[in-house]
């Protein structure tokens, strides 16, 4: 029987970030992009806890840094929520493929 | 005890984030993150991190879900979820070769584990690291910043001409 430590939340971590990663590249629902840059975030913020956790347990420092990405996770998805909101108004898509306006 | 909880929560973890990908019906997709938001927040209680669970589960489940499934139904039109695109293939190569190369790296690190003792409860001196002297109180007060801009960004640019 393994004992938890360390590696194990960092391998978690490693993984859910990887399948974000994919879905993001990979994803053609702007929506669905959205969800997974979630995934990323969350990932991130476990492989923060867990070193705070193991290698500075009283500090908690990587615990309000988790805070912070926490914030601007709301932020982002507020304003990429909005984004595609009036984006959608326009193209009545939510398809990558129509998310070229910017594009020249 | 403590090993199997997290090998149970790591597999709900990484099979309910590979359902956000896979499952073609995207209200579906936004239950599979929902689920993943409580298990990753049962991750947090694992790592004696009780303030942090509780904030994922207002902030996460609570609030952004609610974005999210909210996005879904506005957009109601597309959503039957497309297929993937073009670079599936490329795209998973790559994601393979990355968690490839983090998972080496993370194994063989030494990391300069601490033996001391977790805290037992977090709130306390989360509380002061944040609103303390020697603290993050700018930090807190830029986050605020933040967030109201945010919102009022999000108003701006969705309000009809």
């Amino acid at each position: 029987m393994l004992t938890l430590g360390l590696v194990h939340f960092l391998i978690l971590s490693a993984a859910l970030f990887v399948i974000g990663l994919f879905g993001v590249i990979t994803q053609r629902n702007v929506i669905k992009v959205i969800m997974c840059l979630e995934i990323m975030l969350n990932a991130v913020n476990i492989a923060l806890i867990a070193f705070s956790q193991y290698i500075v347990p009283t500090a908690l420092t990587g615990q309000v840094f988790a805070l912070f990405v926490m914030v601007v996770a709301a932020a982002e998805v507020a304003v990429g929520i909005a984004i595609i909101f009036s984006i959608y108004r326009n193209r009545e898509s939510v398809d990558m493929e129509n998310f070229n306006i910017l594009k020249w | 005890m403590l090993e199997l909880v997290f090998l149970l929560m790591a597999a709900v973890a990484v099979i309910s984030a590979l359902g956000v990908l896979m499952v073609r019906d995207i209200f579906r997709a936004a239950l599979c993150l929902i689920v993943l938001f409580m298990t990753v927040a049962g991750v947090y209680v694992l790592l004696h991190a009780d303030f942090i669970a509780v904030v994922q589960v207002l902030v996460y489940v609570g609030a952004i879900s609610v974005l999210i499934i909210v996005a879904i139904m506005l957009t109601r039109d597309a959503r039957q979820g497309q297929p993937l695109g073009n670079l599936k293939y490329i795209a998973g190569a790559v994601a393979f070769l990355l968690l490839a190369v983090i998972v080496y790296s993370i194994v063989t690190t030494a990391f300069t584990l601490s033996e001391g003792a977790p805290l037992d409860e977090t709130v306390k001196p989360l509380g002061k690291l944040l609103f303390g002297d020697p603290g993050y109180l700018l930090t807190v007060q830029i986050a605020a910043v933040l967030l109201l801009s945010a919102i009022l960004g999000a108003v701006a640019v969705i309000r009809e001409k």
